[in-house]
């Protein structure tokens, strides 16, 4: 008896210790990618689509590497939620401390690339005041757009001619562009957000 | 002779070689657009859609096999996590070979949407949108729309209540109207558009239209509620992710219609 409990204990330990060795592979493969240059499996660079920003400039998302990124799907002519989500990424980003700041973009993806054109973007940035090297509007086609937004797990649909019904999620993104954090509703509590971002901070 | 032989044996691989890879030997048929009135429109009108032309059958486990033979990374053991979910091919034997109670001619399913819109776009066709598929599918045999029928939403009713249907081959439901196989009594199919259908997936937050989830949602209102059927599939929609695959959920590809020709 005492024999079976001395195998029975020895090998939970062997398979524990087992257990732990791997976790510890676990880790150390996860720390090899993040310092290695390739992108990650999850990271939203695998995404091959161009995008044209409110300075007319066409960028790959992978150009924005290097930055944290938070971002959120509007469309300029939205006159309900918009908004509101438009104000709660303005109050995430007055949290963010100056040192931090040009490690973070603020990224504002139009679901209405129709209308929506670099220049409008531009004249909602200036209007908003976030024509800064800060703040990016990007604008795709209707496929990347749609593309984009299953990534992000966004639903929207066209209503009308000028309007859409849409989720509203702001999405926190490492520097390697894997996805960290969401953040679902209007006006909610921002903190776990801004502690996602000024966590990755610290690590960049 | 022998020589003979090679010389037809070349001609099989090449023509087999051309017709599996990225060809659709799946044929397809024109829908004659229209205008129609779907269980979830626009302001609750009527929504126009353009003539197109649809696979008369679901992509087969046969094809998506040839698919990622061509396309690697696609294959179960390549697939980016960003595009799929663990579920991804799971019930096949491993990245190149079915599994053995699987059927060729059976529905490919447990493909993200991302792998179900690449397999279209490499054939030159795209994932229908949710309008252009449920305009297909309000077809029975004999009418372009059959949704008035009772009978009609009742047999769609009892197959969601019957188990196990992909496991059938393609062909083996009724061909509808437009000629088209399998759109109800088969597998669940994927639409390119899915995440634009607005439901939150619980009900108590659906009645009072949270404002606060999605924006202008009191706009999009269900037109019918007695089509149950429909209801459902809206729902499933909304609840799915574009890396989630399941053992139920298939697709098939469509083609716009060239109006030069």
């Amino acid at each position: 008896m005492k024999n079976i409990i001395t195998t029975i204990l020895s090998l939970t330990l062997f398979v524990s210790c087992n257990v732990e060795k791997k976790s510890d592979k676990v880790l150390q493969k996860v720390d090899t990618e993040i310092s290695s240059n390739t992108i990650s499996d999850m990271s939203i660079y695998n995404l091959p689509s161009t995008w044209t920003t409110q300075n007319n400039q066409d960028i790959e998302l992978k150009e924005l590497q290097g930055d944290i990124l938070v971002m959120v799907m509007i469309y300029t002519t939205c006159k309900a939620a918009c908004p509101r989500l438009v104000a709660d990424m303005r109050n995430i980003e007055s949290q963010i401390p100056v040192k931090d700041k040009e490690k973070v973009k603020l990224i504002l993806v139009s679901i209405d690339p129709e209308t929506d054109t670099p220049e409008r973007l531009k004249n909602f940035a200036q209007e908003n005041n976030m024509d800064n090297e800060q703040w990016v509007f990007l604008r795709g086609t209707k496929e990347a757009t749609r593309e984009f937004a299953a990534v992000l797990a966004v639903n929207y649909k066209k209503i009308s001619p000028m309007d859409f019904s849409h989720s509203n999620i702001i999405s926190v993104f490492d520097t390697n562009g894997v996805l960290k954090h969401q953040q679902e509703g209007l006006g909610v509590n921002n903190k776990e957000t801004v502690e996602t971002i000024l966590e990755l901070a610290k690590k960049s | 002779m022998i020589s003979l032989f090679r010389f037809l044996a070349i001609i099989t691989v090449v023509s087999y070689s051309g017709s599996i890879y990225c060809q659709s030997n799946n044929e397809m048929t024109l829908v004659k657009g229209g205008s129609f009135m779907p269980l979830y429109g626009v302001d609750s009108s009527m929504v126009i859609v353009q003539d197109f032309k649809m696979d008369v059958y679901p992509v087969t486990n046969h094809e998506y096999l040839a698919f990622v033979k061509k396309y690697p990374k696609w294959q179960r053991s390549k697939i980016l996590k960003l595009f799929s979910d663990d579920s991804y091919l799971v019930h096949w034997e491993d990245d190149l070979s079915l599994n053995k109670d699987l059927l060729p001619e059976s529905p490919i399913t447990n493909v993200s949407w991302f792998a179900a819109k690449s397999y279209c776009e490499c054939q030159g066709k795209r994932l229908p949108t949710v309008d252009e598929w449920e305009y297909a599918a309000m077809a029975n045999e004999t009418m372009p729309d059959a949704r008035t029928l009772p009978e009609y939403n009742q047999k769609i009713l009892s197959w969601y209540e019957t188990p196990k249907t992909f496991k059938n081959t393609i062909g083996s439901t009724f061909k509808n109207y437009w000629g088209i196989y399998d759109l109800h009594g088969l597998v669940w199919e994927w639409t390119l558009d899915f995440n634009s259908v607005l439901i939150s997936g619980e009900s108590r937050k659906d009645v009072d239209k949270d404002s606060n989830l999605f924006c202008g949602s009191a706009a999009v209102g269900a037109s019918d509620l007695m089509n149950y059927a429909a209801f459902m599939r809206y729902a499933f929609r909304g609840s799915i992710k574009a890396n989630y695959s399941g053992r139920n959920l298939g697709f098939r590809c469509v083609k716009d219609v060239d109006k030069t020709q």
